[in-house]
């Protein structure tokens, strides 16, 4: 079999689906379109026991690519096109969240050195100069199970030495709170289209865990805002192997979506 | 067999019975099963400085562009196919609307306090984050017992109860005494936002016979009980241009003209003049217009 070689897209997808290894019998809850492929190619691989939503109210065993939406009416009954393992309305998904059995991908307009995370507006929330989102589910998830972060557009104006609001809780906060009120904090890692951050350092500070293909060091620094920990060696993120290659392009993102999220 | 009571309205109806100023929740999520016909009665009325509650959408986007709105109480304004509702954006960028801004699960945790009628309920949602900061009216609350490790009792962010005046929902189906149906994938937080208010109004695309309730859907779906229904709003394709499934889908194409209102005052006049003037069969009809001109 013959493969073209991988996309910076496809690199980050896998760099997804393994910030959801290990996480067993789960409910894995990227949000975007590369965090969904590459929570679909985590089950598909190496985390089959990972549970995943339709994307609206229900889990499904069933691979659907991203941007579909399962739901049809049939002489006025509602069907769905996929397996149904369980009826997750939006209220019963907050208990599951408060309960903690799940691992949330989230985006961030901002984020920080230790991981605090910004989608609700930019400037002074009193009075923003650009109404983001709102705080949505970003205080409840990061105090309650572990979240990861994918931001496609790496720049000082997204990595940034001081988010304006504090959506989502980071390390220096959660240590602020204590041991207990934060023990179901965890931060686990932040892909980005240039590379991969984790907080496996002494004080919980942003580390290079690894560079895409193609990218520098040299490259993230002068795109991040605030000093990274840079090892003495960073490894290369690992390329898709020719199977999950073959599971992105064909099963479970055949129309191509994820090149609308990166650029080469 | 007893006869339910009639509790059968119109939408004007409805609004005849709101004040200035009045706490009013909207049922739904985002661009999906608002009670539309509902909003667009108030946008006809005189009515003003209303504090809304809502997982909002084009409900808010709405009252806040007519300046019906004092203040909105949210976890998020989205229209779905459009991450961030215009109106929404723009009423917080020139300071118009005073906000809430709730964690998502905080604003049902208001809901179930005002339901069960306790002042608050306890959550760790919040600590750490700057939603106590940037709204110093949101308290902490010490657990009256153990921590996990026997020492002192945790503290939580204590949401304060969120008493609703009036609720407005929509639903598939209903009685005329106000039981009320879901039908599609999700009934959203329509049930807290009924039992959360002193009196809710409900709209639904058909009035049918009691019995007839469970020929549509397993009686799973009868969700709302008349118990906590003052008055039922028939409203065929109510919920437009919101999704309102299986009945319907959402109007997408009617959505991003409407978003487009937002580019600037003469926009906003001008489809505020063709689409919300009139009553709700004009409305609908100038929909049907708009349809066929696009062709």
């Amino acid at each position: 079999m013959s493969t073209d070689a991988p996309t910076r897209a496809e690199v980050c997808v896998v760099a997804v689906a393994e910030c959801f290894r290990g996480d067993g019998e789960r409910l894995c809850n990227p949000i975007g379109t590369i965090p969904m492929i590459g929570g679909r190619l985590a089950r598909e691989t190496f985390e089959p026991a990972l549970v995943m939503t339709d994307g609206f109210a229900t889990f499904t065993t069933t691979t659907l690519p991203p941007g579909t939406d399962p739901y049809h009416s049939e002489g006025g009954r509602l069907r769905i096109a996929c397996e149904v393992e369980a009826w997750n309305p939006y209220p019963q998904m907050f208990t599951v969240l408060w309960n903690g059995r799940r691992h949330v991908m989230m985006g961030a307009s901002q984020i920080d050195r230790y991981g605090n995370q910004n989608i609700a507006c930019i400037g002074d929330w009193h009075r923003p100069k650009a109404q983001l989102l709102g705080f949505r589910g970003a205080p409840g998830n990061t105090i309650n199970h572990t979240t990861s972060y994918w931001v496609p557009n790496h720049s000082p104006r997204t990595f940034v030495e001081r988010v304006d609001v504090v959506c989502g809780v980071g390390y220096d906060r959660a240590a602020a709170l204590g041991p207990i009120a934060a023990r179901f904090h965890e931060i686990r890692r932040v892909v980005s289209n240039l590379g991969v951050f984790d907080f496996e350092t002494p004080d919980h500070r942003m580390r290079v865990r690894s560079v895409h293909p193609g990218v520098t060091i040299d490259e993230i620094v002068a795109a991040t805002g605030f000093e990274l920990v840079v090892p003495d060696e960073v490894p290369q993120t690992r390329l898709p192997t020719d199977a999950e290659l073959h599971l992105i392009r064909h099963v479970i993102d055949p129309a191509g979506l994820r090149a609308g999220e990166v650029r080469e | 067999m007893p006869s339910v009571p009639d509790k059968r309205m119109t939408e004007d109806e409805v609004v005849a019975e709101l004040r200035d100023g009045m706490t009013i929740g909207i049922g739904g999520w985002g661009s999906r099963r608002k009670p539309m016909s509902l909003v667009r009665a108030i946008l006809r009325s005189p009515l003003r400085d209303l504090t809304i509650v809502s997982y909002g959408g084009p409900d808010l986007g709405l009252l806040c562009a007519a300046g019906k709105v004092r203040r909105a109480v949210y976890g998020f304004v989205s229209l779905d196919t459009i991450p961030l509702e215009p109106h929404v954006r723009a009423a917080r960028q020139d300071g118009t609307v005073e906000a809430m801004e709730l964690d998502e699960g905080m604003l049902l945790l208001g809901l179930m306090a005002a339901a069960w009628r306790v002042p608050f309920l306890p959550t760790r949602a919040g600590l750490g984050s700057d939603l106590p900061a940037v709204m110093p009216e949101l308290r902490t609350v010490t657990s009256p017992y153990p921590g996990p490790d026997g020492g002192p009792g945790e503290e939580l962010v204590a949401v304060p109860a969120l008493t609703l005046d009036v609720a407005l929902i929509h639903l598939n189906r209903a009685d005329r005494a106000g039981n009320g149906q879901f039908l599609g994938p999700d009934l959203y937080m329509d049930d807290w936002m009924a039992l959360a208010a002193e009196r809710t109004y409900l709209s639904c695309e058909r009035v049918v016979a009691t019995a007839e309730l469970a020929e549509a859907g397993p009686f799973h779906t009868q969700r709302i009980s008349r118990l906590h229904v003052t008055g039922v709003v028939e409203a065929p394709h109510g919920a437009h241009f919101t999704e309102c499934s299986p009945d319907y889908g959402r109007d997408e194409a009617f959505q991003r003209h409407y978003a487009a209102t937002a580019a600037s005052p003469e926009a906003w006049e001008a489809f505020r003049d063709r689409f919300l003037a009139g009553d709700e069969r004009s409305y609908q009809r100038a929909v049907d217009t708009w349809r066929e001109e696009r062709g």
